[in-house]
């Protein structure tokens, strides 16, 4: 993966198989504290105890048409190269969380790329879920709730074109206007 | 905070119900972006990207676009797969965004499958 917004897809992805209704996706960029943190969570059917510990192992896979699952190690394997590490939190019948760190100013850091893509792919894709995307950025906070604009526009499916074109230009305009609270 | 404000959102509701009048729900295409691991590392999400850029610039209201997983041809991603109504889903692979977009123009909305890009024609599971 070229960068963290291609593993936030990938992640979020399993949370589709998994029959999740509602998924959260919180970013923080703290410079301050000098992290990176990704949290995705979801409502999906969660996993047993057997799956849990087995999710870290590159050659396990609930699919039977392949023998690899490389998804969670990759990612795993990408913060541990920068002092961070992922975590995840899993019950069966209620849901998954994934959490992942890193030292945001480490040389080998992936970068965050384009989250504002990663975004507007799932919803487009799965115009029923309920994502819920909140991404700070030192001192300034975006949250996007798609239920929320769901209600507003009453009827009208969340992959029109314009409602797409909506976020995507939403987003890319909050990450110009707080590029400088990085510095 | 989103930028998004309700009239924004009001604007978009009344421009997309006189258009949704007119369908009759069904679509007439849809094209299956397979969004494993795999093949998201092989550059999926622009397949997508494109996909959505040119359904927004033809203006079309009858094609939707969805995800799957992985497939078992790791080597062949990016792949799509092209579902036309009352037709035999074709699937394309070794896909980048101009072959794409070449492939919505002339099989999405022209109907003939473009041949040159396509692995296989007919059902097939995937996963």
């Amino acid at each position: 993966m070229k960068d963290l917004s291609l593993h936030i897809l990938d992640i979020a992805e399993n949370s589709i198989t998994a029959e999740a209704s509602e998924i959260k996706i919180k970013i923080i960029e703290d410079t301050r504290e000098n992290i990176l943190s990704i949290e995705i969570s979801d409502n999906g059917k969660g996993m047993d105890e057997e799956t849990m510990k087995k999710v870290f192992d590159p050659f396990f896979t609930t699919k039977a048409c392949k023998r690899t699952g490389l998804g969670i190690p990759l990612l795993a394997q990408s913060a541990r190269e920068c002092n961070g590490d992922l975590d995840i939190k899993t019950e069966k019948g209620k849901g998954t969380a994934i959490h992942v760190f890193f030292q945001y100013d480490h040389i080998d850091r992936k970068p965050l790329g384009n989250i504002g893509d990663t975004i507007i792919v799932l919803v487009a894709s799965h115009p029923g879920i309920d994502f819920i995307f909140e991404h700070r950025r030192n001192d300034s906070l975006y949250s996007l709730n798609i239920s929320e604009i769901r209600q507003e526009l009453d009827g009208v499916p969340m992959n029109s074109p314009d409602v797409i074109k909506f976020i995507k230009d939403d987003i890319s305009a909050w990450l110009i206007s707080t590029d400088n609270m990085l510095q | 905070m989103a930028r998004l404000t309700i009239d924004d959102l009001k604007k978009i509701k009344e421009k997309q119900k006189s258009t949704f009048a007119l369908r009759e729900g069904g679509y007439r295409a849809k094209v299956t972006v397979h969004m494993g691991t795999c093949g998201i590392a092989a550059g999926a999400r622009e397949i997508m990207t494109s996909l959505l850029d040119e359904i927004e610039k033809s203006k079309v209201e009858d094609v939707i676009t969805t995800t799957s997983g992985c497939a078992g041809l790791c080597a062949r991603e990016p792949m799509v797969t092209v579902e036309i109504l009352n037709k035999p889903p074709v699937k394309y692979g070794d896909l980048d965004g101009e072959k794409i977009r070449e492939i919505f123009k002339e099989h999405v909305l022209g109907g003939n499958p473009v041949e040159k890009y396509a692995l296989v024609v007919g059902s097939e599971t995937t996963y």
